[in-house]
């Protein structure tokens, strides 16, 4: 069974390679290479896969997860600038493919119980754009 | 591997009416649906890609290019028309929801290896919601 929580949380990025010019780095990014930096009100759906609890009936407790969620990033992220604030973004582009996969692996620690695993992390950016993340092995 | 999903939206007008049926069976199997003048939905389009990612960039696509694909094979051909009468494909197969993403998928695949020459990214789904009380999903290998 899947069971997915979702949290949100604001934060300022910008996308560009230090190595580039602003020029050559507007022409890979676009507007998301400006050196400045801009913000976006991201979505994040964590989903669990595991067997619910013959007594209890639940996979997981929702609030243990929503509590790990928010341990885990959404005080780390939230109304941070991700590139100088939030390792591995120092040297890591934080596009939404580099952010779920930075997620799962804070999370993945937490949700690898015998009863409840992490199963995907999905990361919005905009409500028309977002990114799915298995694990390495998927 | 990354599954990259982008969200458009495209306002058109259909029919459902299927020639080989009596008018009257069309009627009750389509319901308002059948109207002969037709009727519009504001449609709701996701395509999914999925690909590893180039950690150089950070990214498994550049999404100005699946976005230049939608729009020039989808979007632009389908916005404000009237699907039966305006898109060629639909003056022989019903414009149902299960036929719209079907040939989304033809389209998007028919382009493909121009837009992205390499394996990948790949296509992997379309969603299409008519309204937003129901999603239709299409993957990519059920359509050659």
């Amino acid at each position: 069974m899947l069971i997915t929580r979702k949290v949100d949380f604001s934060a300022s990025h910008v996308c560009r390679l230090p190595a580039l010019s602003d020029e050559a780095n507007r022409a890979l990014f676009g507007a998301g290479a400006n050196p400045r930096g801009h913000g976006h009100n991201y979505v994040l759906e964590v989903t669990v896969e595991g067997t619910p609890d013959s007594v209890t009936g639940m996979v997981m407790d929702m609030k243990f997860l929503k509590q790990i969620l928010d341990r885990e990033v959404v005080e780390i992220y939230d109304h941070r600038f991700l590139n100088h604030e939030i390792a591995p973004f120092d040297h890591v582009i934080p596009t939404p493919e580099n952010i779920a996969i930075d997620i799962w692996n804070r999370l993945h620690p937490h949700l690898a119980g015998a009863r409840a695993r992490l199963h995907a992390v999905r990361v919005y950016e905009t409500p028309d754009l977002y990114v799915d993340y298995f694990g390495e092995a998927a | 591997m990354i599954r990259v999903t982008r969200k458009y939206c495209f306002s058109a007008s259909h029919r459902l009416h299927a020639p080989a049926l009596s008018d009257a069976r069309n009627r009750e199997l389509y319901g308002k649906c059948n109207n002969p003048f037709g009727h519009g939905h504001n449609y709701e389009l996701e395509v999914s890609v999925r690909g590893p990612l180039d950690v150089r960039l950070g990214r498994v696509l550049d999404i100005r290019l699946l976005d230049d694909l939608v729009r020039s094979q989808v979007l632009e051909p389908f916005e404000h028309r009237n699907l039966n009468e305006e898109v060629a494909e639909f003056r022989a197969v019903v414009p149902t929801s299960e036929n719209l993403g079907r040939e989304v998928i033809r389209r998007l695949k028919q382009n493909w290896e121009a837009v992205f020459p390499g394996r990948w990214p790949r296509l992997e789904r379309v969603a299409i919601a008519e309204t937003s009380r129901n999603r239709f999903e299409v993957l990519s290998h059920e359509i050659d």
